[in-house]
């Protein structure tokens, strides 16, 4: 009895791994967001967190409100580096237009679905809220609670998205594909066919990452660059300069490292350092530290980016979604641009700590630079 | 000491083959990554395997005691990140600041273990509880000290600690800094252990805390020592990591638990009274070495907990059955 | 030593244990309260409010209950964060929105519970391996499995089964009653059943349970087969209230600490054989009540994470300083 129910059960997840294999390999979505990333932005110029991609614009007459706003945001969480500084850039917008916002009352999930539902429900319950923001932990997960509250005031979803159209605009930068396709055609246009790549990942089955890789992955594939290894350190910069020695110490020539989040890009290069080699090829991300070891040590490398400047964007959407503005949407696709030799400098501030996001867009707010850690 | 009760002698005889047990799975494990990648077996990959092994060893160690001491001690990650990020924005990248801050965080770590101790002590809340709450409470701490990202810099001289390799020296070629430390740990360590009237009572309070206490150990004391020892461990640990890669908010996660299988895997009785320093050296040494190993087969990241799973168990697993025939 | 004697024995010690969950519901009441009233949401402490607190509880404590079960017979169950992560997603991918398939998925995810709680039961009773590096070791299996098997997650939940999270007769949702007759359940099996009795003593002192003619290896096992369950409602209860099992939502709930933690702050024993389904309960209401008036004020993520710590240990000092003894 036991013997079989072990049977059973093995074979449901054996099924499950050819049933879920092709899910993040969407060529659609990818031809998509590459067509994208070379559209021209309309709006104003020198503001990516306030221009658009295309897309239609949407009627928001009917949620105009007078008076001072209260503006709900139920979050995911702050549980690295990138979330922080986009939170920095939410309250700094917020606090940029203070005179027009009454409150602005954060939820923070800790990165539990149930506890965000809980969290949406209980905005919901206590009434106060104009419009409510949410940064989703899942996109299926928080679909009920998203629908739920669409019925009761105006909702703006941004990041991760939601399976329903029912918020009024969902917010995001061009995507994981763009970030795939921007960093890997980089590396493919430094190397030879034939060279070796090896990928390093935060961690498997997250849709945002996933995506970044499989476009990573396909391009590599179509300029005959070998992708020897792809290995997840979950952010972790002890496990990834390891698992680069490793990688080193197998006597295999590694060409280029490329990332699917540069917090740990500083720490896969000491790997070089430590072994006496010369740096490969990378692409990282915005951070300060990647940024500064790049002009440093006149790395050949990009950094290819998920903007927290998008933090900004929902405060500025909700403002105007309540004063009766039209807004882009369903979807407001942001500008997604990479860091290049060319724009390098302008992106490095000594000031800011190692894991700043230097496309915060967020020079320009209330507190900058001390409430972004600055030295 | 004469006042040690009988009990504890018999466990100095298991603990020994505790040791021989967990170094053969160590031998294994690096002959197969010796098979898989032949050049570990040159002196210089070698180094810089234990380089890379020293923090979770010195781990084990600290851990070591509490369990001997029949607790546990949860915090122990906490404190590295707690460590490597108060590193970083107490120096803020001035090589001048290196050795004061250092003191600073032995400081911290001494206030850690206090806590945990006093906390298990007088306020008898089980240990697993304790450490969980301190956990929770100096990973916030950290975080919140630090705004949820790394904050200023760590200057080369720091880093070097865990990162410096010594070139050119006799007999083993290269030398890596982390190991001389983890070496002067381990036999610190040991020495603390082995050769004192205190390891001795440490090994008592575990065995039976109410006999030990009959016999006159001072119990509440030897207990708190043993959250010290392993809170200090966890700093000397931290330092390591931070130089070996930097700064990082993640830093400590999950160490707390390979720490506790490294110890396991030695031969330690978890709620006390068995256990040896060389028992949990090559315990970790054999856990890093599984790593190593998993890493170098190439196999998908799932398989590899997985795999780790099942180890743990049969490595245990045969443990208690060698110690059920022996009985 | 007949097994009345054992019995009444654990009905004293039941009766002195009484005030520990009573203290720490109060303490959770007087936490929320004074949250919604110094922060001016009166309306928190509507029936809306107070049953959205109540969901708050309802995962954690499922888990809490099977958990209470594993530790009062001296054990302890840390595979059941991978559990609850393998249930909602099997679930998930089994029903693929189809609702002839309710039953069938919440079968195989039973049988799967009862598979896990057999092996971690097994390993800690019959091989005499530690719990924690059993249950530790099991989670880590399940956990490697799983992501092994499932890279990303097309299924869902069947709409019908959905529903069922979102469903409130009578204002109350319908997950709390579910927790609530569960909870009745576990109360009774623990009060007033042999089954119970047996259990008590076995946690209590399990060489005098052996004496007493107890096979003490069964009850250990079915400790853990009922924590393995636990862990396999509050899962498939996730499936339903998320649409779709992911797979570190185990983990990332942090199920497997937080519900030990609930259990000891109830005042259940470590070392076994002493507390109860009540104290868990007060255990997990006064974590939910926590949650909801740190939203209440506000507090930022990681000063959180610092005042939950400090109040696990206060809780649990509170009583346990009372104890005579050395505790490890």
């Amino acid at each position: 009895m036991h013997v079989k129910s072990i049977l059973a059960a093995t074979l449901a997840v054996a099924f499950s791994t050819t049933a879920y294999a092709q899910e993040f390999n969407d060529p659609a979505e990818f031809k998509k967001q590459r067509e994208l990333l070379s559209t021209k932005a309309e709006g104003p110029e020198g503001k990516p967190w306030e221009q658009h991609l295309g897309g239609a614009m949407v009627d928001t007459a009917k949620f105009k409100k007078d008076g001072k706003h209260t503006i709900c945001f139920s979050n995911a969480g702050v549980f690295n580096p990138w979330r922080v500084v986009g939170l920095n850039n939410m309250k700094g917008e917020a606090a940029l237009q203070k005179d027009r916002i009454q409150e602005l009352v954060i939820l923070d999930a800790e990165g539990k679905d149930d506890k965000q539902i809980s969290d949406i429900q209980s905005l919901l319950d206590g009434g106060k809220c104009d419009v409510l923001i949410v940064s989703p932990t899942t996109t299926a997960a928080l679909t009920p609670a998203v629908e739920a509250a669409c019925e009761k005031l105006p909702v703006i979803v941004f990041d991760r998205g939601v399976n329903t159209k029912c918020p009024v605009t969902y917010i995001h930068p061009v995507g994981g594909y763009g970030f795939g396709i921007t960093s890997a055609e980089f590396i493919a246009s430094k190397l030879p066919k034939g060279s070796n790549v090896l990928a390093i990942r935060i961690v498997p089955g997250v849709d945002v990452l996933e995506t970044r890789y499989s476009a990573a992955k396909s391009i590599f594939d179509e300029a005959g660059i070998n992708v020897i290894g792809s290995e997840f350190t979950g952010s972790d910069r002890a496990k990834t300069k390891s698992v680069v020695e490793d990688y080193i110490n197998r006597g295999q020539k590694i060409d280029a490292i490329w990332m699917d989040a540069g917090d740990t890009a500083t720490a896969a290069l000491e790997a070089f350092e430590d072994a006496g080699l010369p740096y490969p090829v990378i692409s990282g991300e915005d951070q300060q530290d990647f940024l500064r070891k790049w002009q440093k040590e006149n790395l050949v490398a990009i950094a290819p980016s998920y903007p927290t400047y998008q933090w900004r964007t929902p405060i500025i959407a909700a403002l105007d979604i309540l004063d009766g503005k039209s807004v882009p949407g369903p979807e407001w696709n942001l500008p997604q641009p990479a860091i290049t030799q060319e724009t390098l400098a302008s992106y490095i501030d000594e000031r800011m700590p190692a894991l700043h996001y230097s496309l915060c867009g967020c020079q320009d707010l209330p507190g900058y630079p001390e409430q972004w850690g600055a030295k | 000491m004469t006042a040690i009760p009988d009990t504890v002698r018999p466990s100095r005889r298991v603990s020994i083959r505790g040791l021989n047990f967990a170094l053969l799975i160590f031998v294994v494990l690096y002959a197969m990554i010796a098979v898989l990648q032949p050049n570990y077996l040159e002196a210089g990959l070698f180094m810089n395997f234990l380089r890379r092994a020293a923090p979770l060893v010195i781990l084990a160690c600290g851990q070591l005691y509490v369990i001997l001491s029949g607790g546990f001690d949860l915090s122990m990650g906490a404190v590295v990140t707690l460590v490597v990020l108060a590193a970083s924005m107490l120096i803020g990248g001035d090589p001048a600041m290196t050795w004061p801050v250092i003191v600073a965080l032995y400081a911290m770590g001494l206030a850690v273990g206090l806590a945990n101790g006093a906390i298990v002590a007088f306020l008898k809340v089980p240990s697993i509880i304790a450490t969980l709450g301190t956990m929770l409470l100096v990973n916030g701490l950290a975080l919140a000290w630090s705004g949820g990202a790394p904050r200023g810099d760590l200057p080369d001289n720091f880093r070097n600690l865990g990162r410096l390799v010594l070139r050119d020296v006799p007999l083993v070629g290269t030398l890596p800094v982390a190991v001389i430390i983890l070496v002067g740990a381990t036999l610190l360590a040991g020495w603390g252990l082995h050769r004192t009237a205190y390891g001795k009572r440490l090994l008592a309070v575990g065995d039976n805390p109410r006999a030990a206490e009959l016999a006159g150990v001072p119990v509440k004391p030897t207990r708190i020592s043993a959250f010290v020892v392993s809170a200090l461990a966890a700093v000397t640990a931290g330092i390591l990591i931070g130089g070996f890669s930097g700064v990082s908010v993640n830093a400590g996660r999950g160490l707390e638990l390979q720490a506790i299988a490294a110890c396991v895997i030695g031969g330690a009785q978890l709620l006390g009274g068995r256990g040896s320093v060389a028992g949990a050296l090559f315990g970790s040494l054999s856990l890093f070495a599984l790593f190593t190993l998993l890493n170098l087969l190439g196999l998908p990241q799932a398989l590899r907990d997985s795999l780790q799973g099942v180890i743990l168990i049969a490595a245990v697993g045969a443990s208690v059955l060698r110690h059920r025939r022996s009985t | 030593m007949s097994v009345d004697t054992l019995s009444s024995g654990r009905t004293r010690r039941g009766f002195r244990d009484l005030p520990v969950p009573l203290v720490v519901i109060a303490l959770a009441a007087f936490i929320y309260v004074t949250a919604a009233l110094a922060t001016g949401q009166a309306n928190q402490i509507s029936l809306t409010g107070l049953s959205g607190l109540l969901q708050r509880t309802v995962a954690l404590g499922l888990v809490g209950l099977g958990q209470t079960f594993a530790i009062l017979v001296g054990s302890i169950d840390l595979s059941v964060a991978a559990l609850i992560s393998t249930v909602a997603v099997l679930a998930s991918y089994l029903m693929q929105g189809d609702a002839g398939m309710i039953v069938p998925a919440i079968l195989a995810c039973l049988v799967l519970a009862l598979v896990v709680g057999v092996i971690n039961g097994g390993l800690v009773a019959c091989w005499g391996i530690n719990p924690l590096i059993a249950t530790l070791s099991t989670g880590l299996i399940l956990q490697g499995a799983l992501a092994a098997g499932f890279t990303y997650l097309g299924g869902r939940v069947a709409p019908e089964f959905q529903a069922l999270a979102y469903q409130a007769p009578f204002g109350v949702p319908l997950p709390v009653l579910l927790l609530a007759v569960l909870a009745i359940v576990a109360w009774f099996v623990l009060a007033k059943t042999r089954f119970g009795a047996h259990l008590y003593a076995v946690g209590g002192n399990p060489d005098g349970a052996k004496l007493a003619g107890l096979r003490v290896e069964r009850f250990v096992l079915a400790a853990h087969v009922i924590a393995s369950l636990g862990a396999c409602v509050a899962g498939l209860y996730l499936a339903a209230r998320l649409q779709s099992g992911t797979p570190w939502i185990g983990r990332d709930g942090v199920y497997d600490l937080e519900s030990i933690a609930i259990v000891v702050i109830g005042g259940t024993a470590l070392s076994g054989g002493k507390g109860g389904v009540l104290g868990t309960l007060a255990g997990v209401l006064l974590f939910a009540s926590l949650d909801a008036s740190f939203n209440m004020f506000g507090v930022d993520a990681f000063l959180k994470q610092v005042l939950r710590g400090a109040i696990v240990i206060a809780a649990v000092a509170v009583y346990a300083v009372r104890n005579k003894g050395h505790v490890a």
